[in-house]
């Protein structure tokens, strides 16, 4: 359901009617969604509803079946592939476990989108690199190799990286998983700072509700290949739709089935011999 | 029947057609790699020097052996100057590219196709397509040009030292008079018989280049994935030298 609010110009990622399967099983049938600039929008959805490859659609690693992909409108799939690099260096993507390299020391990690694209003196990308690490809480740390970062670490690292040449569109795969609660809190914090101080669009894909609530401007929901409910985190909340109150409410049974589909639990108890 | 007779070669058949297309790709990202020096001076000392010490010992030990068997094959015709030459032209033309080959695909090509398969799985390389950074220019190419280019080298590094083996064991130990090893040695090997030993490093330097990136690169992203690419590296490798090695020597004899 797309934000009636806003009119096209302002959304900086659009998804219209996608449909994308793979292996003959659908993964979206009719996905619409719009990621308004400036504001930090959240993708939210059970396991397996495809939230990563709503991520691969978006920077053009794999194409939608039917439908089409606009981020700052252009069509993502319609791309050549200069077009589709120079669109990509407008974006920051953080991933799940950090991706960094794991030869390079942290501080070439930073380094390593302004070399690979630019070619500045070593003062000013010394420059550049130390501020971003500095946001992040880790200018001290530029020295060390990614093995011997903790896993909130290396994500902090991987956000310096993924805004280090100030991306319009910046992206979070996840960015919660795993992490105790003081790194979350501090991924947390700095997601909205970055946003808000940079001025850039974040779009993150998470099922840890609680969290990204606090920050979030706008939140979709996904299950079975679409959109189930959208808007304000805290009107969510109260949404009285049972899939979105299972959701946000972390129930455990309802129409996302606590039980993976299995035979009668009684008979199969008893010993009926499964062939 | 037919059809399980069939399969396995349409499966190779299909095997040769995307490792070809995989070369052909990188072959377009070479002249954009090569404007990078310092990426692929990196490889070569990646592939190369890290390999030096192996590739010494053992040529060292090839030529030792080589002198050993070699006086006493000699040694019944009554004909042991020719050590020199005979030792020299094995070295050249077969033992020197070969072993050369087949020590640099299980000490380089594993690690560079471990290495790239690690990328692969733990999203390196798709970061950086995200970061617009073409892994192919970045990873791949640096890598197999880098091998291309140590492999002759530690070739030719492999022959002069199995030489200096034989000279030890022949001249020094057994007593093959020193002057007539040399010159049998200089009489009888051709510039072109150099020329086959290079043309053979240079050839087995791209195969097993190309094998260690192209099995690291398509490596499935698990931990079973990149064991099964590195063993297939050497596997593959080894079986490639020694059916080219062939190939080279019945067109160039």
């Amino acid at each position: 359901m797309p934000n009636p609010n806003v009119t096209p110009s302002d959304n900086l990622v659009e998804i219209r009617d996608v449909h994308y399967s793979v292996g003959g099983r659908a993964i979206f049938t009719g996905l619409t969604l719009n990621v308004p600039r400036g504001k930090v929008t959240a993708i939210m959805g059970p396991s397996g509803t495809g939230k990563t490859t709503l991520l691969r659609l978006i920077t053009g690693q794999i194409r939608p079946t039917r439908g089409q992909v606009l981020v700052d409108g252009k069509e993502v799939s319609q791309l050549s592939r200069p077009e589709l690099y120079a669109l990509r260096q407008r974006m920051g993507m953080l991933f799940q476990n950090g991706a960094l390299l794991t030869d390079i020391s942290v501080f070439e990690n930073v380094a390593f989108p302004i070399r690979e694209h630019t070619r500045l003196p070593e003062q000013l990308i010394r420059h550049l690199v130390m501020t971003k690490l500095q946001t992040v809480g880790l200018r001290g740390a530029w020295k060390l190799l990614p093995h011997e970062l903790s896993g909130g670490m290396a994500r902090r690292v991987a956000l310096a990286r993924a805004m280090v040449r100030d991306p319009e569109l910046l992206i979070y795969d996840e960015p919660f998983a795993g992490l105790d609660p003081i790194s979350m809190g501090v991924i947390l914090r700095l997601l909205r700072k970055v946003n808000d101080t940079l001025n850039i669009t974040s779009m993150v894909v998470t099922h840890d509700v609680e969290e990204i609530s606090l920050v979030a401007d706008l939140c979709y929901i996904l299950a079975a290949g679409r959109v189930v409910a959208s808007g304000d985190p805290r009107a969510l909340k109260n949404d009285q739709s049972e899939l979105v109150r299972q959701f946000m409410n972390g129930l455990a049974d309802g129409p996302v089935p606590f039980h993976y589909p299995a035979a009668d639990y009684h008979s199969e108890l008893l010993g009926e011999l499964l062939v | 029947m037919f059809k399980a007779l069939v399969k396995p070669m349409t499966d190779t058949l299909a095997g040769f057609g995307r490792i070809t297309w995989f070369l052909l790709r990188l072959l377009a990202q070479v002249p954009r790699a090569l404007l990078r020096p310092g990426l692929v001076i990196y490889q070569i000392y990646n592939a190369g020097a890290l390999s030096l010490v192996i590739i010494m010992t053992c040529g060292l030990f090839v030529g030792m052996v080589l002198g050993l068997q070699g006086y006493d094959l000699l040694e019944r015709f009554g004909s042991e100057s020719a050590l020199g030459s005979g030792a020299a032209l094995a070295l050249i033309k077969e033992l020197g590219p070969v072993i050369a080959s087949l020590l640099f695909a299980g000490r380089a090509g594993t690690a560079l196709a471990s290495e790239i398969g690690l990328m692969r799985a733990t999203d390196q390389l798709v970061a950086m397509e995200i970061m617009a950074v073409d892994p192919f220019r970045r990873v791949v190419a640096p890598r197999f040009l880098g091998g291309v280019i140590a492999l002759p080298l530690l070739t030719m590094i492999f022959i002069a030292i199995g030489i200096f083996g034989v000279q030890l064991i022949g001249v020094q130990q057994l007593g093959v008079d020193q002057g007539t090893f040399w010159s049998q040695m200089r009489g009888s090997v051709d510039v072109e018989d150099v020329m086959q030993g290079l043309i053979k490093g240079c050839v087995f330097g791209v195969a097993c280049s190309l094998i260690a990136v192209y099995e690291g690169y398509t490596a499935e992203p698990t931990a079973e994935g990149v064991g099964r690419a590195t063993t297939r590296t050497v596997v593959n490798s080894a079986v490639m030298t020694l059916i080219l090695d062939y190939m080279i020597t019945a067109v160039m004899l």
